[in-house]
């Protein structure tokens, strides 16, 4: 008995306490964004709402048993789990059931589940399995190329199903690998890149190439003492224009209407009235919406289930991606910038729980959680707030569905699980 | 350092999205208002604007239904080719007009509701209403507008119009579109007659389909309707006024002494109240706006100031009595006129010397200035006598707005010292200087309404009530300040043998040409120069005509003051007016006939048309008498008969 209580003892309550503070809250604007009418019952499965009631309910099952497992179960096992998710991506193609243009669910009778969103934790798993092997160095190619395959092969079975925003999920990991020693040129190069093609988009490939010669030549003569070869400077500045002049083509001519829309939205590359006014009708209208409802909150918002923008449904997809803006419409600044803090306090929990842990396993895979966590909430709430082009994924807790609710639980509570048990492995 | 990587970029995010959504929510925010909620449609329901009687209960002006396209232009989605073509149609605008009307509702607020077409006749209404649900973004709003069940009493009734952006943004009650008093008693009762709109709010979803009540309803509330008012007015008091008024300029007030209630606010040239109606409502104000020479919209009985002239005698006989520096007894001698230093005020041939009752009905210039020296004299400074005599001047109503429910006034003018200090400098002038005061010239203006008030205080002893237009509101009392008499300075004692000398204008003086059997009337006879600026030089045009008068003698039942402008000597229009009032008032019908026809006969149109001729012309004694067609006299005689039977 008095082993029993200690394990339990050694869960770490904050990080659970915020998970239930999250759920908590996430159910309370999933109810004000899809009710229809007067809410009769909770467990009215007709409706969203009562559907999320049974998800959050399953999902405690869901921890009991995560947490039953040995801790070194999940190690153990993690190439095995991986596997089975990759063969429950690739069963999609066969299996897989449509929806919205996307090939990423299973049905099973009237319940849809969506493998990929169960294939983060399983990635997560395999990544941290395979840092923590003793032979791997991350600073070397080979290492970094396996690893790499790792996280692209789910990323590119997804992508192949047409859900590009989960797929962008999976960058979380380069956070993992910088901090396992990935090298600090390709740091550089990444923050580069996202810069030159964002000027590129922005200003034009002139403005890149510009920018690219002042930094350059700034860095050769900061680095007077030993004169590097000019004709490498010559190199990276071509390579930076011929990248720059790539992203436009690539902007212009590669991505689908859609995409090429959200980015021209994004960067406000728009200037013709008549497209503009089209656009705020297409794929401005959620934004816009989702904006206006925000606004509309104000200080302290309109209450629950006050939402006027809420109860009208004015948001398309509002109890999904879109639930923020009920938390901005129905609780204002304070009760948004309450669940900003709570993701941001969260995802430090678990970073430094990850730096505690005794095992490089644990750590890796915390890290993994960590960014995972990260990446979904700076993408999704940055879209909803207008930050960020539009990509379509859930947050974390908050958005309505089971797949996503119960791939997170496992995320986060498999690292929990893990950190409970690093005094066990002295 | 591998570690502050993810770290770092947390905290980054947390305070970027923290700053946008302070940015959006409070910075950027304005404070939540349901009217400019998109989410929310709001129906309005306009309640029965208050009915307007005249005294004895005849209607005067009551609602007809009028209905507007109301647009929303952000709800507005595109049209395809022939419904465009179609909505244009039915609205009897061009495309040209469409989108001159959308591109000025949009720079309103695309928000809020513009009015995009108003008033549509019924007809169109009927065939619009029908496909209304096809054009997005476009309503109808069922509004009441006024009928006026007659066509005299355009000063009086006023009328409504739309709101404009200066009244919405100090009151919030109103919206673009709506209707709000104008002037006269549109004006003034504008909270008691509009009553209150009813507001619903539906919540709609981004379809724009209404989903159901707004938080239950508990927002919305019932049009509250306008209250019926009963006015002062004897509409057919009014009427004869404005047919005698006709060919004329001027005004026309009579007051019940007793009441202050005004029984006719005549102002000519006047028009009828149904051209501010409808769709024709701007354009047909503008031409009675831009009509600078007759002024048809300026109220000549509220708002027209002239120097009195010799009713203002009156008071200075009182003031005389009152301040104990004259007696009923006491004899001026008049040669003439009056000298003083080395200049003279003009009088004409009568009896002399004059005693008071003398000098009211002769009217005597020397016998007033006697008097007023006597009354500034009195004290030690003339700056003291002077505060003193505009203190009883001013008791009666004079020289200030008199704080009634008229939508338009003037103060009028009573000199103070302060006026001479300004003029003259501190204490460096003498009674004399200010002598014309004492015939009611100089410095003295007083409007019509004052004159008739100052009348009926006369009437009344020593106390008027202040005039006012309103009679009964349903369901409610009327203010208590025109029901609470106000006393002037001068005890009733002194009253008798004024009103005995105003009584004598009649019996021997200056009105004893007019009149009436059977009806004691006090009155006094005035003229007031004028000038008008003829290619910049000051020119001397035909006397005003001036006459103050109340009826009967003792508990007067009618205080009345007629101008005419350019109507030369005050009985020639004014004089005769003013008993022809009386006498319809106080017997119902005219035995003067004599009188009336002279009234509907003569017009003084030739007389305005003097300035503008480029020709010389003459004035007062030069003057002559120019009678109207005999059709359009015969006409006259028509209307007259018809504002008998009704
Ligand atoms: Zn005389």
């Amino acid at each position: 008995m008095l082993r029993e209580n200690q394990r339990r003892f050694r869960l770490d309550w904050i990080t659970i306490i915020l998970f239930l503070l999250l759920i908590g809250f996430g159910y309370v604007n999933i109810l004000s964004a899809s009710h229809v009418g007067e809410i009769t019952s909770y467990f009215d499965m007709s409706q969203p709402y009562g559907k999320q009631t049974v998800f959050i309910g399953l999902t405690f099952v869901l921890i009991v048993l995560i947490l039953s497992f040995e801790a070194k179960f999940y190690e153990r096992f993690a190439s095995l789990i991986y596997l089975v998710a990759i063969l429950a991506l690739l069963g999609l193609f066969i299996f897989g059931k449509d929806v919205n243009g996307a090939r990423s669910w299973y049905g099973i009778g009237s319940m849809t589940i969506q493998p990929s969103e169960f294939a983060k934790f399983a990635t997560a798993l395999a990544v941290a399995k395979y840092i923590s092997d003793l032979q791997t160095n991350m600073q070397t190619l080979k290492d970094q190329i396996r690893v790499a395959a790792i996280i692209v092969l789910p990323a590119l079975l997804i992508l192949l199903q047409n859900d590009a925003g989960s797929t962008i999920v999976y960058l979380a990991f380069f956070f993992v690998f910088y901090r396992e020693g990935l090298q600090q040129v390709y740091l550089i190069v990444a923050l580069s890149v996202i810069t030159l093609a964002v000027l590129a988009l922005k200003f034009g490939i002139i403005a890149a190439g510009i920018l690219t010669s002042v930094v350059l030549v700034a860095r050769y003569f900061l680095k007077n003492k030993k004169r590097p070869n000019i004709l490498q400077y010559i190199i990276v500045l071509i390579a930076c224009i011929a990248f720059s002049y790539s992203v436009k083509l690539f902007y212009e001519h590669g991505l689908k209407p859609h995409q090429q829309n959200r980015i021209s939205l994004w960067l406000r590359l728009e200037k013709d009235p008549a497209k503009l006014e089209l656009m705020k009708k297409r794929e401005a209208y959620n934004l816009i919406q989702s904006e206006q409802a925000i606004s509309s909150g104000g200080w302290t918002g309109k209450g629950f289930l006050q939402g006027t923008r809420t109860t009208g449904k004015f948001v398309p997809e509002q109890h999904t991606d879109y639930i923020f803006s009920t938390v901005g419409e129905e609780w204002g600044f304070l009760g948004s910038a309450f669940v900003v803090l709570l993701f941001i306090v969260l995802i430090i929990r678990i970073l430094y729980l990850a730096e505690s842990q005794k095992s490089q396993f644990s750590r890796v895979y915390g890290y993994g959680v960590a960014s995972i966590f990260f990446v979904h909430f700076t993408i999704n709430t940055g879209m909803v707030m207008g930050l960020i082009p539009t990509v379509g994924i859930p947050l974390p807790f908050f958005s309505y569905g089971g797949s996503g609710l119960w791939g997170f639980t496992i995320l986060l509570f498999i690292f929990i699980k893990l950190d409970s048990n690093k005094i066990n492995e002295w | 350092m591998r570690k502050l990587l993810l770290l770092a970029s947390v905290i980054l995010v947390g305070l970027i999205f923290v700053a946008r959504l302070f940015y959006l929510q409070v910075y950027n925010s304005t404070a939540y208002n349901i009217f400019e909620d998109s989410a929310i449609k709001k129906e309005f329901t306009y309640p029965k604007r208050g009915y307007v009687y005249d005294r004895n209960g005849k209607l005067l002006v009551a609602n007809q239904p009028s209905y507007d396209v109301m647009v929303i232009p952000r709800d507005v989605e595109p049209l395809d080719s022939t419904d465009f073509y179609e909505f244009c149609n039915l609205l009897k605008i061009t495309k040209a007009d469409y989108i001159k009307k959308f591109q000025k509702a949009k720079n309103y607020s695309p928000r809020l509701p513009s009015p995009f077409v108003q008033q549509l006749s019924k007809s169109d209404y009927a065939v619009l209403q029908e496909k209304m649900r096809k054009y997005t973004g476009f309503y109808i709003q069922k509004r009441s507008l006024r009928s006026y069940q007659t066509t005299i009493g355009a000063n009086v009734l006023g009328d409504i119009g739309e709101v404009n952006k200066s009244i919405i943004a100090k009151q919030p009650y109103y919206r673009l579109g709506d209707l709000i008093g104008k002037q006269g008693i549109e004006k003034t009762y504008e909270n008691t007659l509009r009553g209150t709109k009813g507001i619903t709010f539906i919540q709609k979803d981004r379809f724009n389909k209404n989903i159901g009540p707004y938080k239950d309803g508990i927002y919305d509330t019932l049009p509250k309707p306008g209250k019926d008012i009963t006015i002062t007015i004897e509409s057919k008091l009014q009427a004869y006024g404005e047919l005698l008024m006709k060919n004329k300029r001027g005004g026309i007030v009579a007051i019940e002494p007793s009441s202050g209630e005004i029984l006719a606010m005549v102002s000519g040239p006047s028009y009828n109240p149904n051209l501010l109606v409808g769709r024709d409502r701007s354009k047909n104000f503008n031409k009675l706006y831009r009509d600078s020479i007759a002024k048809p919209l300026f109220d000549r009985g509220l708002q027209a100031m002239y120097p009195p002239g010799s009713p203002f005698k009156t008071l200075n006989a009182l003031v005389g009595l009152q301040e104990g520096v004259v007696t009923t007894k006491d004899r001026f001698s008049c040669a003439l006129g009056y000298r003083y230093g080395n200049r003279k005020m003009g009088c004409h041939v009568h009896r002399s010397p004059a005693d008071m009752n003398i000098g009211i009905y002769e009217s005597c210039n020397a016998y007033f200035a006697n008097v007023y020296r006597r009354i500034i004299d009195k004290y030690d400074s003339p700056a003291e006598g002077m505060d003193n005599w505009s203190k009883h001047v001013k008791s009666f109503g004079l020289g200030n707005y008199l704080n009634n429910d008229l939508s338009v006034g003037q103060p009028g003018k009573v000199p103070t010292a302060e006026t001479y200090n300004r003029g003259y400098g501190k204490n460096r002038w003498y009674t004399t200087f200010t002598l014309s005061n004492a015939i009611g010239q100089g410095e003295v203006l007083a409007t019509p309404i004052q004159l008739a008030n100052m009348a009926a205080a006369i009437g009344n002893r020593g106390y008027y009530y202040t005039p006012h237009i309103i009679k009964t509101i349903e369901d409610e009392t009327i203010p208590n300040k025109f029901t609470t008499p106000k006393y002037t300075t001068i005890d009733k004692r002194h009253f008798e043998p004024v009103v005995q000398g105003m009584h004598d204008v009649y019996n021997k003086g200056t009105a004893k040409r007019l009149k009436v059997p059977g009806i004691e009337i006090c009155g006094k006879t005035g003229t007031a120069e004028n000038f008008a600026i003829i290619d910049s030089v000051k020119t001397q045009l035909t006397d005003h005509s001036i006459f103050v008068a109340f009826a009967p003698k003792d508990n007067p039942k009618i205080a009345i003051a007629v101008f005419v402008e350019n109507g030369y000597y005050g009985s020639r229009f004014a004089g005769r007016m003013a008993s022809l009032m009386i006498e319809y008032y106080i017997k119902g019908e005219i035995t003067r006939t004599d009188m009336e026809n002279f009234v509907l006969r003569y017009s003084l149109e030739h007389e305005y048309e003097k300035p503008f001729s480029n020709e010389p012309f003459g004035i007062n004694r030069k003057t002559i008498l120019d009678p109207i067609d005999e059709k359009d006299f015969q006409q006259n005689i028509k209307i007259k008969a018809e504002i008998n039977k009704s």
